[in-house]
Formats: structure tokens, sequence, C-alpha cells
């Protein structure tokens, strides 16, 4: 069974949801990322999204944008992405890691090539913001080959005939899009969330995350209430914005920001 | 020449928006529905003759077309070859072939009873060409540019101003073309209810590639049938400059089936190819994803976009439109460079000899052209499209002569 697949059921178990931090690997330098992933699971997290920085994040705000920018600078690659995961591994071999990003970083490494150094690495999801289900026939069995989950998103614009196209597609978890909107945007509405996820259940068993919005304890615990995870991004990466020339201070932020989460979630 | 019409150029894109592996629709969820909705309201528009009316009359008396097909004689007469005739979209409203395109496109918005259009600019040419058609149908209008861009086209960015659009420089990545078309993009995945995407080429995800190469057909369809009438027969070679590729699609895509008729697209050559200072996908890039398509891109090994050089901010481009990537593929037109150096001389030389100013991007076919023409017999004819006039590129062009003005 897969880690993710592993992660929901003992959550499950305990009556808990998943908490779900993003962050951008290399940002604010390449060092950082790894240190970062411990104190993300030492504070509370259950699944990681690391994100693999690209130089035209289409369907990222301006917080995830200049992380990209801060890893960019230093050059940091896919090929680095992997060997980040690969050390992550040595001392956690539990918590799974889902890596996020665009597509052309992927196809430029090649589909197959990709998928085995990524399994080797011992990443457990992939999901690519820019490969709608339509576009992913390809790409899916060579990733699912290697036993690596491909995540899907989902949106308040996706219709229940594609709900049930990508979930059929999907595995691991569906990620639903809680806004119409870039990442960083604020105005979640959870009753509208709620109604959503109503339907999408309806198509599917797969555990729902859903994103975009979260900001603190009460908009973590509120989409908790209705979800089986939560995923947070661009309020922890603002830390490393904010603190960027002193990477111990972000760490500490996101860990408290992460802590909060976690208990306004479990309370 | 029987192998090309073996190809059914009817054919793509493919239900799906494939050029063969090219094209398609790469672009977040959010986005997938609302480019469903556009694609079936076109398929059904596109077949309707009392829509294709209104787009005709519109390009009649509006944009001014048909608009001439010319033989520029003095200066086929000092390349001394083939005859070279220009296809004159410089005449055409606004000054450039790209408002073909947006009075399509704020047709379809209008049919969708969208209040808002957004548009990407790079040269400001498809900004200006926006703006009209929004303050002739009374529809909101802001326009991304790359705050590069805004310095290097003023004239154009008081042009839209004038027009009532809002001009949204972008600081981001590049501060050029992609960049803006990424700012665009993210706009419509917040405002996708009340708005409308004017795509100002043939790339985007599907099926803005398709319908802006029909809206552009029309260039191909006159030239076509205006040299039949001029020169009594098919020109021998037709000559674009491709920066995301919309004039030439335009004007080669109703010539496709002609196998007679060699097509040149002549991509941005910059300070040279070997100097990797260019904006040349085709002839130097490889095949990836961006704003939505497969195409020929310009990326490192790593898979990042990388910034692009070119005189004229329209071809400063790192993708094409994907249907390029594919004709390129099967051989069916040839892709060519010309320089910043070889476009400023070109433009220098059209506007002495002829009294034609072209713009910086149109340079760049004018300059190939030239190269081409010599190597022809005077029976033979070379089209040029002219896609733009050059008034936007006094001031670099200045620039580049050490004169402020």
């Amino acid at each position: 069974m897969s880690r993710i697949k592993n992660c929901f059921t003992a959550l499950q178990a305990k009556g808990r949801k998943a908490l779900i931090p993003y962050v951008t690997a290399g940002d604010p330098a390449p060092e950082v990322t790894l240190p970062l992933m411990h104190d993300l699971v030492a504070a509370g997290a259950d699944i990681i999204e690391l994100g693999i920085p690209f130089s035209d994040p289409m369907a990222d705000g301006p917080v995830i944008q200049l992380a990209m920018e801060r890893a960019l600078a230093h050059h940091v690659s896919l090929a680095q992405v992997l060997d980040m995961v690969r050390r992550f591994r040595e001392d956690d071999d539990k918590t799974p890691v889902v890596l996020m990003g665009y597509l052309n970083p992927i196809e430029r490494m090649g589909y197959a090539r990709f998928a085995e150094a990524a399994a080797s690495a011992g990443v457990d999801g992939v999901l690519t913001v820019d490969l709608p289900p339509e576009e992913a026939t390809d790409v899916s069995p060579v990733f699912k080959a290697q036993g690596l989950d491909t995540i899907f998103l989902l949106s308040p614009t996706t219709t229940k005939e594609r709900a049930r196209l990508i979930c059929e597609q999907a595995s691991g978890y569906v990620y639903y899009v809680s806004l119409k909107g870039v990442t960083g945007s604020s105005a979640l509405n959870v009753t509208e969330v709620a109604n959503r996820l109503d339907m999408l259940r309806t198509v599917t068993d797969l555990p729902i995350g859903v994103g975009f919005g979260i900001r603190d304890g009460a908009s973590a615990a509120a989409v908790a209430a209705v979800a089986d995870g939560v995923v947070v991004g661009s309020v922890l990466v603002n830390q490393i914005a904010e603190h960027a020339s002193q990477p111990e201070l972000a760490r500490k932020g996101i860990a408290a920001i992460i802590g909060e989460m976690r208990g306004a979630m479990d309370r | 020449m029987s192998e090309f019409s073996k190809t059914d150029y009817s054919a793509v894109p493919d239900v799906r928006g494939h050029f063969g592996p090219y094209g398609g629709r790469f672009v977040s969820e959010t986005l997938m529905e609302a480019l469903d909705d556009l694609e079936k309201l076109y398929r059904t528009l596109s077949a309707d003759p009392a829509f294709q009316a209104e787009f005709d009359r519109d390009l009649a008396h509006y944009v001014g077309r048909p608009s001439p097909l010319y033989l520029a004689e003095r200066l086929t007469a000092k390349v001394g070859g083939a005859q070279i005739y220009l296809k004159r979209e410089d005449l055409n409203h606004t000054g450039a072939h790209k408002v073909n395109n947006t009075v399509g496109q704020a047709l379809l918005a209008k049919h969708m009873g969208k209040p808002r259009v957004i548009a990407e600019t790079g040269a400001g040419q498809h900004g200006v060409a926006t703006a009209t058609v929004a303050a002739r149908l009374g529809l909101r209008c802001q326009v991304y540019m790359g705050a590069d861009d805004v310095k290097r086209q003023s004239l154009n960015v008081y042009r839209m101003k004038l027009l009532g659009a809002e001009v949204i420089p972008v600081t981001s990545g590049s501060r050029t073309l992609k960049d803006a078309m990424n700012e665009a993009m993210r706009d419509w995945v917040t405002n996708i209810d009340d708005t409308f995407y004017i795509i100002g080429t043939v790339a985007g995800p599907h099926p803005y590639p398709q319908l802006v190469r029909d809206f552009q057909c029309v260039i191909g369809r006159e030239a076509r049938e205006q040299c039949l009438i001029q020169a009594g027969r098919l020109p021998d070679a037709l000559v674009a400059c491709v920066g995301g590729g919309s004039n030439a699609i335009g004007l080669f895509h109703p010539f496709l089936n002609d196998d007679s008729v060699k097509m040149y697209g002549v991509e941005a050559g910059g300070h040279g190819i070997s100097t990797g200072e260019h904006a040349a996908p085709l002839s130097a890039g490889q095949p990836g994803v961006l704003h939505g398509n497969r195409t020929y891109l310009m990326s490192d090994e790593a898979g990042q976009i990388i910034e692009t050089h070119s005189v004229s901010a329209g071809l400063d481009y790192p993708g094409v439109g994907p249907e390029h990537s594919w004709l390129k593929d099967i051989g069916r037109v040839e892709y060519v460079d010309a320089t910043d150096e070889e476009a400023l001389t070109a433009f220098r030389e059209l506007t002495r000899v002829e009294g034609i100013m072209p713009a910086l991007e149109s340079s760049h076919a004018v300059a190939y052209a030239m190269k081409l023409a010599a190597t022809m017999r005077p029976d033979e004819i070379v089209v040029v499209n002219l896609s733009g006039r050059g008034d936007k590129d006094i001031h670099t062009v200045a620039g580049i002569d050490g004169i402020s003005i």
C-alpha cells in the first residue's frame, strides 16, 4: 500500500484530518528545504507538498511566484529537488511527499526517467498543475507503473461529468481548489466548499484535500470539518519572504503556524 | 511535390486541439470549463453564416479590408530577382494584422455576454487592437504588458490609454511578453465569470490556436485571389515573420494545398542564432509545454524558459504557435531567421525605396524575402506579409541611430 493511502487510513482510524503544507523546494536557499521538511512533520504535518521551481508559474499568485524566483536564483533543478526528497527519506520513511509543479521541467527530463528517479528517491505522488486528465493519458500510466500516485485538481468550475473523468485517473487523493483564482487568494467560503464536496463524494471514494484561501487555525479547522485534508501554502511561504535572510526565523514562524492549525483541526 | 497533397490540412487540429504532437490544452482545472464553453460556442458560430457575415462586414467597414497586394517594383529592381509583392496588412485600421483577430474575438465575447476583456501584449499592437474593439463595443478592457515593453513602446501604451483601456505593467519574470501572458492567465482564472481573454496569437490552449488562425486566414484568402487576378497565377513563395506566428499562419494556411507554393517563416535571429541571444524556438529550441500548449520552446536543460532577445518586441517570445511546430516537423514550411541587423537594414531599405515604413517585426520578413528573391528568376513571385506599420518603432530606430526624439 502507498504511503499516501496508509496515511489517510491511519488518520481516519483516529478520526483526524490530514494537514498538508506546501513549500517550494530551494526557497529561500537549497540547504533550508531539508530541515524545513522535518520541521513541518514535527509541528504536525501529515503529507508534504514540495513545489518544483518553474520560471513561468501561470497558476500561482505573487507569493509563490517570488518563492520560485528565490529558488531559481540558486538554479534549483528538478534533479536537485529529487535529491532533497532522497535525503529526507534517510530520516523519515513514513511521511508522504508529493511533488507539485508544472509540466515542462518533467517533460524535459523525460517522463520515464523522471518517474523512475522520483520513485527511487521516495516521492509518493505527483501533482502537475498544467496537466489536466485529457492530456495525461500517456503520462499517468508511466507514473503509476513506478507506484507514484497521480493527484489531480478539481475546481469550483468542474462539472460532475468532468469530476468523474478526473477521479478515474486520480489516485492517492484529489485536490479541490476552493475558489476561482491563483494561489494566495483570500475569501474562502466554507459553506460553498461543503456543497461542492457533497457532489464530489458522489463520484469518488478518494480522500479530498482542500486548498486555496486557508490562512490560520480557524480556516483550517473549518475546512477540516468538511474535507479529508487541508492544504496550506502561501501563508507559510510568506514567512520565508519576510525572513528570507534569516531562514531560522522563517522556520520558527512556519512551525508555529502549522502547530496552530494542527491544534485547531484536532480540537 | 505530391508528398504534401497527402496531408489533410483541414483535419488539424483534431477535436482536442492537437496538431500532431503539438497544441492541446495544458492549463489548470479552473480554466477547463471556460475553454470547453468557448470551443462549443466557436464551433456553433463558425458554422453559422450570420456570424460569418457579421465578421466579414466588420472586416470590410471597420478594418478596411481587403488590404492591397502591392507589387514593390523599385525593391524588386534593386534586389534583381523574383517579383516582390507586399500584402499590406499595415494599412488595416490600427496599423497591423492584429485587428483581424480582435474583431473576431470581440464578436465571440459579445455573443457570450462578457462585459470585460483582457489581453496580453508585447509590441503593443495587439493591445491597441484589443483596446480598439473594446472601445467600439463598450467593453471594459485591461491589457497586461511587460514592464520593459511598456518602456520601449510608450506610443502604443498611450494609444491604449486614450482608447479607454487600462495598461497593467508586469514586473514578474523577464518583464516581457511571456510574463504578460502569465499574468493575463492569472487574471482570467480569477475573473472567469465576467471576462473574455482575447489572446493575440495562434498560441495558448485549444481552441485559441484554431480560432485565431481562422480569423487571420482572411490575409491568405485575399492574397491568393489577388495574386491570381493581378499576376495571373499563384506565387512561388510566401514569406512572413514568426513570433507567436499569427500573421504567418494567416497568410500560409489558405495556400497549404497549393504544393507549388513554398513557404518561409522568419524567426527573430536577434544577435545571431550562434550567440544564444535570439527568439527563434523553431530554429534553435525543442518541444515543451508553456502557456497551455505543447510546442517548440526556448528552454534550458532543466526545463526553465529562457529569456529571449529581439530588437522587435512583438517577436520577443520564447514559444510559437503549435501549428507552426507541426508544419516544421512535416516539412511543409521552412523556418529561417533574420538578425536584428538584417531587419534594421530591411526597415531602412523598404522605407527609402518604396516609401513604406514596415514594423520591425515585418522587417524580418522583408529581410529574408530580399535574400530569397535574389536567388530566384524574374518571372517568379514572392509574396511578403507586411504585417504592420513601423510608426511605433521610430523611437527604437532613432535610439539605435543615437538620436533622441
